[in-house]
């Protein structure tokens, strides 16, 4: 089969809850069918709040999870069938994630540089000392940051801008042709986020990478991406191209969660507080600060 | 407790002020983290000459990136000031004390703590007792300060909740049958139940997601206006701040660059830095590229000569990089330390001194 990057064909994935007495499943992603282009690479934004499944969803994309019911497919072979030996690490080449705190993401007792050369070993091919820098190197310049920069570096020692590059870059070593990206910029500053958000769209433009870009942060998702899809509860409720969708949404809880999010603009709306019936509202402050 | 022979330096003492008094003010405060190790001697200037002040009835929202000194700021307000960090100069005096905050008795602390001042913290599971009922944690925070019985106490707090428009149930709930929202919403009603005159959130939403996030700060202001609170609010998210703070101060690297009621920070502002941060908010609707700054904040060890904001600064300018500017008023409320602003704008001449005064009022 050509043409499908990646297609996800109605995946569930439940939880069994409770302990031996009234045991029930609990559905975690429910359903849910997307698929991604090979040829036109394209940022796909995953948006929901926290216990929507999102995350679930980029573990079994990850072939970390196995999903309950439901196929798979990254071109066109089924992941089921890529869990271990040569196809596992084929997969593992072309599908990279990118995790939310890099500050997790990194051993802190350990320095950076190492998980870049294990990637260049491991996952490029490496033989030698000098080809594993000249990779670690290479995929450092395409987020911004150089070798020298990073060399012998402890995660503290870099700032949480620099750390989630230097992730990028490692996800970056084996030319991957997806990569997964869990809420990469919920834990960056907000005057570094736009950073690693421009990024992604130079990843895309200039590498052909497609990005799989979960978030619950609507407003950089409007800005990047794509295509959206906007899941509750583990089912997609609504999914299209991303300006379309952000701009009108349809379905109430689409509404909801654009009606939710701030913007800067609300300073002329007034102050946020709460309506008589436990609503938030809007007031307008006082004029009396001069 | 002891008694200090001055009426409103106790903290049982009448409320002092009308409205339009000042809650908190801070004058040209320095705190460092002095460290000594092998005989080098290392100071990072966290918190560098800063002077505002709160008004009563205010929520003043403090922004900046990781690192700024926003926490050391907090902790020297707070009076949680432990070696290495110590306070080198200036004040912080409270509309209810009328000594500086960090010079007050541990005894004297605890009466003012909670009563008079409360902390909203970032992270809700780590401030209650995950293995007790959340009725526990009232009593841990609350009880001692409240001065009733335990029917008088527990009554007070169910109707506490009420007004916060929680239900009581949550009192037998453990902390984990909670969830995010819900924990910070509990969290808030701990920090409120003494309808203390001043009270302290660091980041409190910045863990929840963008539904939660809109109710419970909508609920902060609410408590606030309820009791009669003053507020100091810390985020790095602008866009939280415009939805909740009265006046907005911009620190960057230990120091303040701009303050000015909110909407004037975000329809006009004069530094470069707030400048920036403004422009590079993404909205829904809008698609033009955003541009983020090159470079990272300076090291607070060994900050840059002059303005600190200088080697990433668009608009620097020689004088920029000699001596650091004055915070100064360039239009009703609205401060700014830059020289391109305006050309009012005068070096420091406090910032430059030599450092390493002697320590003043080191708390034990």
């Amino acid at each position: 089969m050509s043409g499908g990057l990646l297609e996800v064909e109605r995946v569930a994935k439940s939880f069994a809850m409770g302990g031996l007495f009234g045991r029930s499943r609990f559905n975690a992603v429910d359903d849910v069918s997307f698929s991604v282009q090979a040829e036109r690479p394209e940022i796909l934004a995953i948006i929901g709040e926290s216990g929507s499944g999102k995350t679930t969803l980029a573990r079994m994309i990850l072939n970390t999870l196995q999903p309950t019911s439901g196929v798979i497919r990254f071109r066109g072979e089924e992941l089921s069938k890529a869990r271990r030996g040569r196809r596992r690490l084929d997969f593992i080449r072309q599908v990279q994630p990118i995790l939310q705190n890099p500050y997790e993401a990194f051993n802190p007792l350990k320095k950076v540089d190492r998980y870049l050369y294990a990637s260049a070993v491991r996952l490029a091919g490496a033989r030698s000392q000098k080809a594993r820098g000249k990779l670690a190197d290479a995929a450092l310049q395409k987020v911004g940051l150089s070798l020298a920069e990073v060399k012998g570096r402890f995660p503290h020692e870099l700032s949480g801008g620099q750390l989630q590059r230097t992730a990028i870059a490692r996800a970056l070593i084996s030319s991957p042709a997806l990569i997964v990206a869990d809420e990469p910029v919920s834990m960056v500053d907000a005057s570094l986020r736009m950073s690693i958000v421009n990024l992604f769209q130079r990843l895309r433009d200039e590498l052909k990478v497609s990005i799989l870009y979960i978030t619950h942060d609507l407003a950089t998702a409007y800005y990047i991406s794509d295509r959206v899809i906007i899941m509750q509860k583990g089912k997609v409720v609504e999914t299209g191209p991303a300006r379309e969708i952000l701009t009108h949404p349809h379905h109430p809880y689409s509404m909801l969660l654009k009606e939710s999010v701030l913007s800067p603009d609300d300073v002329e709306r007034g102050r946020l507080t709460l309506g008589p019936d436990g609503e938030a509202t809007r007031r307008q402050p006082a004029r009396n600060s001069a | 407790m002891p008694q200090s022979g001055r009426d409103n330096a106790s903290a049982d003492g009448p409320r002092p002020a009308a409205e339009g008094a000042l809650a908190l003010a801070v004058d040209n405060l320095r705190a460092y983290y002095l460290m000594h190790y092998f005989g080098v001697e290392r100071e990072v200037r966290a918190v560098d000459d800063i002077s505002l002040v709160v008004r009563r009835n205010e929520i003043y929202g403090i922004a900046g990136e990781s690192s700024c000194g926003k926490t050391t700021f907090l902790k020297t307000i707070a009076a949680a000031v432990r070696p290495p960090l110590t306070v080198i100069g200036g004040s912080a005096r409270y509309g209810f004390v009328d000594r500086d905050i960090y010079a007050l008795s541990p005894a004297e602390l605890s009466a003012i703590r909670w009563r008079r001042l409360s902390y909203i913290t970032q992270g809700s599971m780590n401030v209650l007792n995950p293995v007790r009922r959340v009725r526990q944690s009232f009593v841990d925070f609350a009880f001692r300060h409240m001065k009733l019985n335990r029917r008088a106490f527990f009554a007070a707090v169910e109707q506490h909740l009420q007004r916060l428009r929680l239900t009581a149930n949550v009192l037998d709930a453990y902390p984990h049958e909670l969830s995010g929202g819900m924990k910070q919403r509990v969290t808030i009603a701990l920090a409120t139940i003494c309808h203390p005159d001043f009270i302290i959130a660091d980041e409190p939403t910045t863990a929840l997601d963008v539904i939660v996030q809109k109710d419970v700060l909508a609920m902060i202001r609410d408590a606030q206006q309820q009791f009669g609170s003053s507020m100091l609010f810390v985020t790095h998210d602008m866009t939280v701040h415009a939805n909740i703070a009265d006046r907005l101060g911009i620190m960057y690297a230990g120091r303040l660059l701009e303050e000015a009621p909110t909407i004037e920070i975000f329809k006009n502002p004069m530094h470069p830095y707030t400048a920036h941060l403004v422009a590079s908010l993404p909205r829904i609707g809008e698609q033009s590229r955003k541009e983020s700054l090159s470079g990272a904040p300076p090291n607070l060890a060994d900050p840059p000569k002059g303005c600190r904001f200088h080697p990433r600064c668009p608009l620097a300018m020689d004088v920029c990089r000699e001596a650091s500017p004055a915070l100064t008023t360039l239009a009703p409320g609205h401060r700014v330390a830059c020289y391109s602003a305006s050309p009012l704008v005068k070096p420091s001449a406090t910032a430059e001194r030599a450092s390493r005064a002697e320590p003043v009022g080191m708390v034990p």
